[in-house]
């Protein structure tokens, strides 16, 4: 039987919910396409997966438990080494950093096609149909591929959980070795603990009329309460209020949250290409004709630094921890 | 030191997408060298102006009016430039990539930087097929490079905070991401020089290798997104209040 891979992610063996997402989808497709559903996970703990992925239909994890320093020529050339051994006619991953990169350079390697950050994705006689958002998310593309091994990235946030328990075997995967003449010497943290904003489910941001970085507190103070992750505008991280890491935009993140609340943020075209698809937008501005009002479902006309510490107790009242 | 710059031409950013018939319409465009391209060729001139960058040279794949955004990167200081001419054809990462690397092979490049993504198709894929076809090692999206010698120390961003610090012995393909310093503009004697600066035409069909377009963008629309518009009135608290009503019983996210 040819295989459906999927290329999961996960921390010390805690899969990435975008992964969860991508085999939830991966199962429905390996099922109308009569495909068997296999993983490949990188990195210890590799071996861990199994209790998660096996509610979400994999039937078999490739654990590469070796590979723990990031090389995109190497982790490539493995994915696509077990492309070939395992038949895989299908493979999907996600459109994270990690899955965009490595999908991409094996598409290449492999000689096949790839549709990246899909928001949608079908199999029709046996081969794959997608959509992706372009310019931005200005417009979305239908696409078809034509190759005989045929892959796809999915945008993380979008895909709907959907369990659908199966027994997995964990095999343990270790690929022929490859040169490379690029070496990771370290990874440096900026800040600590901070969720990928590409992940993240509800978000608060601000613009630069917060004023300066101490007044962030509010919007984290405000995130705490919503569980919620915290951006910024541009403006924001130009200014110096807060770190790039935070910055939702065009030439930031593009984030896919149920509820993005945007405090003291115009809407300029650039920052809407960030957020646009959040399911639920909240403005909270005092500019009754900034744009942002146009591309929000909820708003209130009002200063920030006065609504959102009432938001925040609103929050407590009615969040449990 | 010889520097290569794969750039694309793409509409500017501001550009309205105007859908007719599932196509886009591409009459009142105003064409421009993709963002993060341009970040590749400020990244080369770098290189020039430190006196480590012997040539820079600029190679796009595309129709006839790609020419205008190769005459934009060579004002902006690069000194020639290469025209793959695919006169309409239909292109994707893999054709594009195939493309490019041939023309790439024949010109003993040790460092080609282009755009982590281009501004319409969002695809960042080519750069990396590049790397593949030239047998390279590439790193992407990159925020901040040091050359060293013989090699490139390449920052990287991933997800919670962090930075991949990567060392990387030439020959590379290094994905470019916004920068610390915008572009350089293209002075009005870069521009008067470009005119006469070479810029060498090729045909898409005789650097293709017979490879063939396999990922088709078949139709185009645009985004339905029906807001609420739903303005909450009352003081700071009150509105809060009601705000975060309408999140869990309405909307239902919270």
């Amino acid at each position: 039987m040819s295989a459906l891979l999927i290329v999961v992610e996960h921390t010390n063996g805690t899969v990435k919910k975008y992964s969860l997402e991508l085999a939830s989808k991966a199962a429905e497709l390996a099922a109308k396409c009569s495909l068997e559903l296999i993983a490949l996970s990188f990195g210890t703990g590799a071996e861990n997966t199994k209790a998660e992925l096996e509610q979400y239909g994999v039937k078999k994890i490739f654990a590469a438990s070796s590979f723990n320093t990031f090389n995109s020529e190497q982790y490539s050339a493995a994915l696509v080494q077990l492309m070939q051994e395992q038949s895989a006619t299908c493979v999907l991953g996600s459109a994270s950093p990690f899955g965009k990169d490595v999908l991409g350079r094996a598409a290449m390697k492999a000689n096949v096609a790839l549709a990246t950050d899909c928001i949608a994705i079908d199999c029709d006689g046996g081969k794959l149909k997608a959509k992706r958002p372009i310019f931005a998310g200005k417009a979305i593309v239908d696409v078809s591929l034509e190759s005989k091994v045929q892959m796809a990235t999915l945008r993380p946030n979008t895909f709907p959980l959907q369990a659908q328990a199966a027994t997995a075997e964990v095999v343990e995967f270790t690929p022929a070795a490859v040169a490379s003449r690029s070496e990771l010497l370290n990874v440096e943290e900026s800040e600590a603990g901070v969720m990928d904003l590409t992940e993240a489910d509800k978000i608060i941001s601000a613009g630069r009329s917060i004023g300066n970085a101490d007044n962030f507190k509010m919007i984290y103070d405000c995130a705490k309460a919503l569980h919620a992750s915290v951006g910024a505008s541009r403006a924001a991280v130009d200014a110096g209020y807060i770190g790039h890491d935070h910055q939702v935009g065009q030439t930031g993140k593009t984030v896919n949250p149920s509820l993005y609340i945007a405090c003291g943020i115009s809407g300029a075209i650039q920052h809407l290409a960030g957020m646009r698809t959040s399911k639920i937008v909240v403005a909270i501005n005092k500019d009754a004709d900034a744009p942002i009002f146009q591309h929000a479902d909820y708003g209130i006309v009002a200063d920030m630094f006065e609504v959102v510490p009432e938001l925040t107790k609103a929050f407590h009242e009615l969040i449990s921890e | 030191m010889k520097v290569g710059v794969l750039i694309k031409q793409v509409p500017d950013t501001a550009s309205k997408i105007v859908v007719s018939d599932g196509k886009i319409d591409e009459s009142a465009f105003k064409w421009v060298v993709s963002p993060y391209d341009e970040f590749g060729i400020e990244e080369a001139l770098k290189l020039k102006d430190a006196g480590k960058a012997t040539e820079v040279v600029l190679i796009s794949c595309g129709p006839a009016r790609v020419v205008e955004a190769l005459r934009q990167g060579l004002a902006m200081g690069a000194d020639r430039a290469i025209h793959i001419n695919s006169d309409n054809a239909e292109l994707d990462p893999l054709t594009t990539a195939t493309a490019l690397a041939a023309v790439a092979k024949e010109e003993s490049f040790n460092i080609v930087f282009a755009g982590k993504q281009a501004v319409d198709d969002d695809c960042g894929q080519v750069h990396l097929g590049v790397a593949e076809f030239l047998g390279w090692p590439h790193v992407s999206p990159v925020e901040h490079l040091d050359l060293g010698e013989g090699f490139v120390t390449a920052k990287r961003p991933i997800p919670g905070g962090k930075t991949e610090v990567h060392k990387v012995t030439l020959p590379a393909v290094i994905g470019c991401d916004k920068g610390p310093k915008d572009p350089r503009y293209a002075s009005l004697p870069g521009i008067m020089k470009a005119k006469s600066k070479p810029l060498a035409e090729k045909k898409l069909a005789d650097v293709l290798a017979g490879k063939t377009v396999e990922l088709k963008n078949t139709s185009v629309s645009l985004p339905k997104q029906e807001r609420l518009h739903k303005i909450i009135e009352g003081d700071a608290a009150t509105a809060a209040k009601e705000l975060a009503r309408c999140l869990r019983e309405d909307a239902k996210v919270i």
